[in-house]
């Protein structure tokens, strides 16, 4: 068993690119799910048309790199309406029917080959990031003081380190993680924060102070909706390319176990939970291969796919314990918690 | 038609005339029409005689017409060098043969003293026989098997979220359950197809039984909102999909029996009678569970706890063993439509939650929480996916018909929420 891989990977993936996107994702949904009580069960919509606003904005329209990440947000805000309009004023089952299948419509359509030639079917699209990583200020070579690499080595510290592309990433990712958090905390202090809580408490109250709960409920969903999508590009951005099968439903609900192990309605939950959740996800899934490849698992039943594939069940084992155990999470306030109390 | 055929036949005649006198044109177009029968084989090739071919301008101002001749052969002359379209009527080609592509009209440039040589890409495969009209039967019944199979899905995850609330997304699992099971029982075991379908039916009520016991019933003890409940659903559903590929394996399965039966040809319709078989197996079954719904005791209380459940507890009825049946009858009813559909499509550890999707849109479009509506619901979107893919009318491309059947789901809520036999609802 190797394992310094295993604490190399575990920890790397704590502050990695998948725990920022899963960062932002969730920030998303906690303004949906957390502070408003919607069920987006289709943020992964969100997360596909930044990334693919910004790829096909690049590739297909031919614009410039800077306007395609204002195209994605925009289709987020579009989306959000779309999927807003018909079910913001039924039942919360009907927002979590329509958004599943807006999920999964935006990949088939994506990977659809009747739309081959703007989309790139199911290979998606490569090679639009390249202006993103032109404004790098990172060298290549740097210096090292101890167990700090600054450059030699790539970026970190002893076992953990990035090369200067990923830095680049992670520092404009987690930026604006932090730039999110804040707005969503400030938002969340506001009278507009105290109204859409409210909603998610009783909305028929809120009805009845005269408050527009729909409008509410509207702008809360945009609000989440572009989160995600900025979530979206940073995960094009990092993989230099999108590939519609890279956003399938499972997505959404990583994004959800994320957030639920963090705590909803908490500023620090989606990200905290995020960061967990990746590096847990790791430790196992390096575990259980290194394990494998060590014959430290007897027959051969598991083998590498399947890791991947026992990785899939073990977080839908881990959002249901954690719904039914501790539905708020790490941080959450019982009492705040949208999904304990109402039906 | 017969007449503008033979006025077609005589202006072609006129070329085919001066080529017999030996004074080939300066400038013509010309070419051979072979049905290639899609095969590398030469001697599979058959000329193509009696197609004709009309020769335009690239203004589509009309030069000439030919018809090709025992050999295959035609030729327009061309008053000179130029751009010309070339057009083949496709109606003229003999039955089973088409151009590839359907590009039967072709543009060319005649270069000065050129008689240019084009060939038309023709094959067995590309020429579609049947009229409109055909298709559209064909995709009818495709539709009507299709939409009883959503139908007989629909009708177990609408019943349960009428009596217990619960929005159910582990529901595809339970489809894909039945398939799996009954792929087993065929294949791995080597049973006849009855038998299968029986040990699926059995095996699927069984599990939701089990997940209606073990899971469902404790939490709704626990007073565990029914929010936090579809979440639940949704781990469950993911736990169950991949547990599925881990066993099952990722890539789509057949069953042993029934598979490459000679189709019954009713007028333009090919029917396999295993589709028949189906058909008619669902009809009874739906008919069977609307006379429980209607007719038995049990139905009745089904009716009442969906109706208004604290109003059944306090008449008497027993709550809990009512769920439990709609359970039941839900798991088997799932797990028959899982086997059906993967009997005339292929089972796969996600098939079910392709369904999934179709089923949601069939109940919201029949009215949620009714079991007629996600009948006739599911029997329409069923319906309509097949037949969206009509060419040329709708002409969905298929590999995005689902895709409709979710738009119309968001076009139903934006019109008439509570679907077509629910009831409105005043919410909020």
């Amino acid at each position: 068993m190797d394992w310094e891989l295993i604490l190399e990977n575990g920890g790397k993936a704590l502050v990695g690119t998948d725990a920022v996107v899963f960062a932002l994702a969730a920030i998303g949904l906690n303004v949906h799910f957390g502070y408003t009580g919607l069920v987006n069960f289709g943020q992964v919509a969100f997360l596909a048309m930044g990334a693919y606003g910004v790829a096909m904005g690049v590739i297909t329209f031919g614009l410039s790199f800077w306007l395609a990440v204002f195209l994605g947000l925009f289709a987020a805000v579009i989306l959000a309406v779309l999927l807003g309009l018909p079910t913001l004023r039924l039942r919360s089952d009907y927002l979590a029917i329509v958004t599943i299948a807006a999920g999964e419509i935006v990949r088939l359509v994506l990977r659809s080959a009747s739309l081959r030639s703007s989309t790139g079917g199911s290979d998606g699209l490569q090679a639009f990031a390249d202006p993103f990583f032109d404004i790098n200020p990172l060298p290549t070579g740097g210096t090292a003081l101890g167990p700090i690499h600054l450059g030699d080595g790539g970026y970190g510290f002893w076992i953990w380190t990035f090369g200067p592309n990923t830095t680049w990433v992670l520092i404009v990712g987690w930026g604006l993680v932090g730039l999110t958090s804040l707005m969503v905390w400030a938002l969340m202090r506001s009278p507009w924060g105290r109204v859409v809580k409210s909603i998610r408490e009783d909305e028929d109250a809120v009805r009845s102070l005269g408050k527009n709960v729909n409008w509410y409920k509207m702008q809360s969903l945009i609000l989440g909706g572009v989160i995600g999508a900025l979530g979206g590009v940073i995960f094009a951005i990092s993989r230099q390319s999108v590939q519609p099968d890279n956003y399938s439903t499972a997505l959404t609900f990583f994004a959800y176990t994320a957030l639920i192990l963090g705590g909803t309605a908490r500023i620090f939950g989606p990200i905290v939970g995020s960061m967990l959740f990746w590096s847990l996800l790791s430790f196992t899934d390096v575990t259980l291969r290194q394990a494998v490849v060590n014959d430290k698992i007897p027959g051969d039943f598991l083998t590498g796919t399947r890791v991947g594939i026992i990785r899939f069940m073990l977080v839908g084992a881990g959002l249901v314990l954690l719904m039914v155990f501790r539905p708020q999470g790490i941080f959450g306030d019982k009492k705040e918690v949208a999904i304990g109390e109402r039906g | 038609m017969l007449l503008a055929l033979l006025a077609l036949d005589l202006a072609g005649a006129a070329p085919a005339g001066a080529q017999a006198e030996g004074e080939e044109p300066a400038h013509s177009v010309r070419g051979i029409l072979i049905d290639k029968k899609q095969t590398r084989e030469r001697t599979d090739d058959v000329p193509v005689e009696g197609a004709e071919i009309t020769v335009s301008t690239a203004g589509g101002e009309e030069i000439g017409t030919a018809t090709s001749d025992a050999e295959g052969a035609w030729e327009v002359e061309v008053p000179g060098p130029g751009r010309y379209t070339v057009e083949l009527d496709p109606d003229s080609l003999p039955d089973g043969v088409g151009v590839a592509g359907d590009r039967n009209e072709l543009e060319l440039d005649v270069n000065p003293n050129q008689r240019r040589l084009i060939q038309f890409d023709l094959g067995a495969r590309t020429r579609d026989v049947t009229t409109t009209f055909d298709r559209f039967l064909q995709l009818g019944f495709t539709g009507i098997r299709f939409g009883l199979i959503i139908a007989i899905t629909a009708v177990g995850l609408s019943l349960i979220f009428g009596t217990t609330g619960l929005t159910n997304f582990a529901h595809g699992e339970m489809v894909t359950f039945g398939g799996i099971m009954a792929w087993y029982a065929n294949v791995d075991w080597g049973l006849h197809f009855i038998p299968s379908v029986l040990i699926a039916v059995a095996a699927g009520a069984g599990g939701a039984a089990a997940m209606e016991i073990g899971v469902w019933r404790k939490l709704r003890r626990r007073g565990v909102s029914l929010l936090a409940m579809m979440v639940v659903s949704i781990g469950l559903s993911i736990v169950l999909r991949y547990g599925f590929q881990l066993i099952f394996g990722a890539s789509p399965r057949v069953y042993a029996a029934y598979q490459g039966q000679d189709p019954i040809e009713a007028g333009p319709v090919n029917i396999a009678p295993r589709d028949l078989w189906s058909i008619g197996l669902i009809i009874v079954v739906l008919l069977a569970v609307a006379f429980v719904l209607q007719r038995t005791k049990i139905g009745k209380a089904m009716r009442a706890v969906s109706d208004n459940r604290d109003l059944a507890a306090s008449s008497g009825i027993d709550v809990d063993r009512v769920i439990l049946f709609v359970w039941v009858l839900g798991g088997g009813l799932a797990a028959l439509g899982g086997v059906l559909f993967a009997l005339n499509e292929r089972i796969s550890f996600n098939s079910g939650f392709g369904l999934l999707l179709l089923m949601f849109a069939g109940i919201t479009l029949g009215g949620l929480g009714t079991a007629y509506g996600a009948l006739v619901g599911s029997f329409i979107i069923g319906l309509f996916i097949q037949i969206s893919t009509l060419d040329p009318f709708p002409a969905v491309p298929p590999n995005l018909k689902n895709v409709g059947a979710l738009v119309v789901l968001i076009l139903v809520l934006l019109v008439r929420p509570q679907g077509i036999l629910g009831r409105a609802e005043r919410v909020g």
